[in-house]
């Protein structure tokens, strides 16, 4: 009985250690927590097609870049891009994979999804708590045909650090210098009012129970969860909505050629059709990394994703990067991630 | 005993008795080590957090202690908010979860039927039990609408333009604040106290107890001149275990404070604390004195909580040594 039980426990650690080995061979990586469902998925199909998988660690965009820094993992996610000088100083290369949009979020009893617009100026002079009544004459003006309540307007944002918040902040702070003088731009910022709240759902759901509530969620989210959306005014003074082609519009109009290390962010690009808050989110390798073979396996996954992803992201209401955008990343790969002076992955032409 | 009865073991007398004596001295010293492991652990943590905020600390002084602004974009940070937050709603937990857990405990001892005594005690048990993420959404989905739709309106209607303590109830009901943070806690609390002060009241000596029943006491006095008099070291320990609980709760509050970096006079007003804080931002605090500044926060909570402790063994002692 006792020598049975040893030998099923030794047939046990064998095949633990077995499975370690085989987990050995993913591609590790870790990072941003917007893009973790389409790397998921993606990652299942990759396996199922190419028996390699990956073992990602959705625990922020801070945690990715330390990670990678620490070189625990074989590429970092941020979805605030590193500036050209951080990237240098790191050694690290850096390129966008896939986008997503944030969009305004409300709760007014009787008022429908996309019956609200409205604009940069407007939504921060709300953020900063200068407009307080949902009848302020700035949304009236943007609303001529909307019976607005005169409800107090109750603001929500993320409380924990987010990639999100970010590019919202962002955006807020290129459309109001106010915003910028006196909130600025980052994961998290020092919000002058509102109440806070953990994740998308966390937002969504202060918004959900609050009449007169306004929050913004990436649209993933606000899609799979009917939740009302505003349509707003993009740059070119032209009303929007919050649909996979505006975002494109957005992606389409931006500079990327002209970025050097791809920063560049999405918010409030030129376009009659640019959807104002679009955000890309982007992964982290070394430009000389110690081991070229994990990052070539991990380039190589990536490559896979630009190359089939495609439809699975629309189906998870993200938006895949433009060709045009994918053949500037190819580039990046060919020329500057390097190994004994050649490049760690050829990709695929 | 059990040696007697073994016939092997009273052959060789002799080497099992130097064998119990290495034996015993390989248990005095695994449960030395033990305590020892303890004790460097605990110096461990304390190390490390006067090292991780080491930058913050130098670089904003004693005033982080009174800065309100957490500002992480000029990387302005100061610890006023989420101190006040922490005390306060331990606070509110005390004075709900208090009175209710004694209230609980004097019933069950003192006044209830005994077939009632075990299921009442075992749910309370079961309150213990539940994580405290559960208690985060059942507050954030639940309570705290509840409390916008119905209570807080009508805490806001009536309470809100009175002298003093009317600034307490003002604003709009958000339904998530303080004061649904302070409910939160004073729920998770509660089996805590109650389950050390039942525990402490049982000690009471049924002699003192029935000749104090028996001298025509009606239950109000033997409760307050007999039971708790009795009792008074073991409550302080419970009220103090709750406290601890409630100071430290993270994943509850994050829920349903509100998060907001502010000091506002009103209760119903969002708010943050210590933990919650921490919970929130540091996934995301890439820059080091950001990092450096959550993790100050965090040996401040350490302190608060180390001297709520320590003032409760004093308080223990002076009580005893009446």
């Amino acid at each position: 009985m006792k020598k049975t039980l040893f030998a099923g426990a030794a047939a046990l650690v064998a095949g633990v250690m077995l499975a370690g080995s085989v987990l050995a061979a993913d591609i590790s990586g870790a990072g941003a927590t917007f893009p973790y469902p389409i790397y998921a998925k993606w990652a299942d199909a990759y396996k199922t097609e190419t028996g390699i998988g990956l073992n990602y660690q959705s625990i922020g965009s801070g945690g990715g870049i330390a990670q990678i820094k620490a070189k625990t993992v074989t590429f970092g996610a941020s979805d605030a891009p590193l500036t050209p000088d951080e990237l240098k100083a790191a050694g690290l290369v850096q390129f966008p994979m896939v986008m997503g949009g944030i969009v305004p979020i409300f709760n007014l009893p009787g008022i429908d999804a996309g019956a609200i617009t409205i604009d940069g100026t407007t939504l921060a002079d709300i953020y900063l708590g200068k407009v307080t009544k949902w009848n302020d004459d700035a949304l009236k003006a943007l609303n001529p045909g909307v019976d607005l309540p005169d409800m107090a307007i109750a603001v929500a944002h993320r409380s924990d650090g987010s990639g999100t918040t970010f590019n919202f902040t962002n955006y807020l702070g290129k459309v109001s210098p106010d915003w910028m003088d006196q909130v600025g731009v980052d994961k998290s910022v020092e919000w002058p009012v509102g109440i806070g709240a953990k994740g998308n759902e966390g937002v969504a759901n202060i918004v959900a129970q609050t009449q007169g509530a306004i929050g913004y969620v990436e649209f993933a989210y606000a899609e799979q969860n009917k939740l009302a959306y505003m349509d707003m005014m993009n740059k070119a003074g032209k009303t929007v909505a919050p649909e996979i082609a505006s975002f494109q519009a957005a992606a389409a109009n931006a500079d990327w050629n002209n970025a050097p290390g791809y920063y560049l962010i999405l918010t409030d690009q030129p376009g009659d059709a640019s959807w104002p808050i679009t955000a890309a989110t982007f992964i982290l390798v070394y430009a000389a990394p110690d081991k070229p073979a994990d990052v070539a396996e991990a380039l190589k996954f990536f490559d896979w994703a630009y190359a089939k992803g495609d439809d699975m992201a629309t189906g998870l209401d993200y938006i895949p990067m433009p060709n045009s955008v994918v053949d500037l990343v190819h580039k990046t790969w060919e020329t500057d991630v390097m190994a004994d002076g050649k490049p760690v992955y050829m990709p695929a032409m | 005993m059990a040696v007697a009865e073994d016939p092997a073991s009273t052959e060789t007398a002799g080497s099992s008795a130097s064998r119990a004596l290495i034996q015993d001295r390989i248990f005095v010293g695994a449960t030395a080590l033990s305590a020892i492991i303890v004790v460097g652990i605990l110096l461990g943590v304390i190390v490390s957090l006067f090292t991780g905020s080491w930058e913050a600390i130098t670089r904003f002084g004693v005033g982080f202690l009174w800065t309100e602004r957490w500002n992480p974009v000029k990387e302005i940070f100061g610890a006023a908010a989420p101190i006040y937050g922490t005390v306060l709603t331990s606070v509110i937990a005390m004075a709900i979860g208090v009175p209710v857990s004694l209230g609980i405990s004097i019933f069950l001892t003192e006044i209830c039927p005994p077939r009632l005594r075990r299921p009442i005690g075992i749910a309370i048990e079961l309150l213990a039990g539940i994580p405290s993420i559960i208690y985060g959404l059942w507050g954030f989905f639940v309570l705290a609408p509840y409390l916008q739709h119905n209570v807080q309106p009508f805490m806001i209607d009536h309470f809100g333009s009175t002298p003093l303590i009317g600034a307490l109830f003002q604003g709009p009901p958000y339904g998530i604040g303080l004061f649904t943070a302070g409910i939160v806690l004073a729920i998770m609390v509660l089996p805590f106290i109650t389950a050390i002060t039942r525990d402490v009241f049982l000690t009471v000596p049924t002699l003192l107890r029935e000749s104090a029943y028996g001298m025509g006491m009606t239950t109000w006095e033997v409760v307050w001149k007999i039971v708790v008099p009795y009792t008074r070291v073991g409550l302080v320990g419970g009220v103090m275990l709750g406290l601890g609980r409630a100071l430290g709760e993270t994943m509850a509050v994050t829920f349903v404070i509100g998060n907001a970096h502010r000091i506002s006079s009103s209760l119903l007003a969002p708010a943050t604390t210590i933990s919650a804080a921490i919970a929130n931002e540091f996934t995301e605090a890439t820059s080091p004195i950001y990092t450096s500044s959550l993790i100050e926060l965090g040996l401040i909570l350490f302190i608060i909580t180390f001297t709520v402790l320590g003032l409760a063994k004093w308080l223990v002692g002076r009580v005893e040594s009446y």
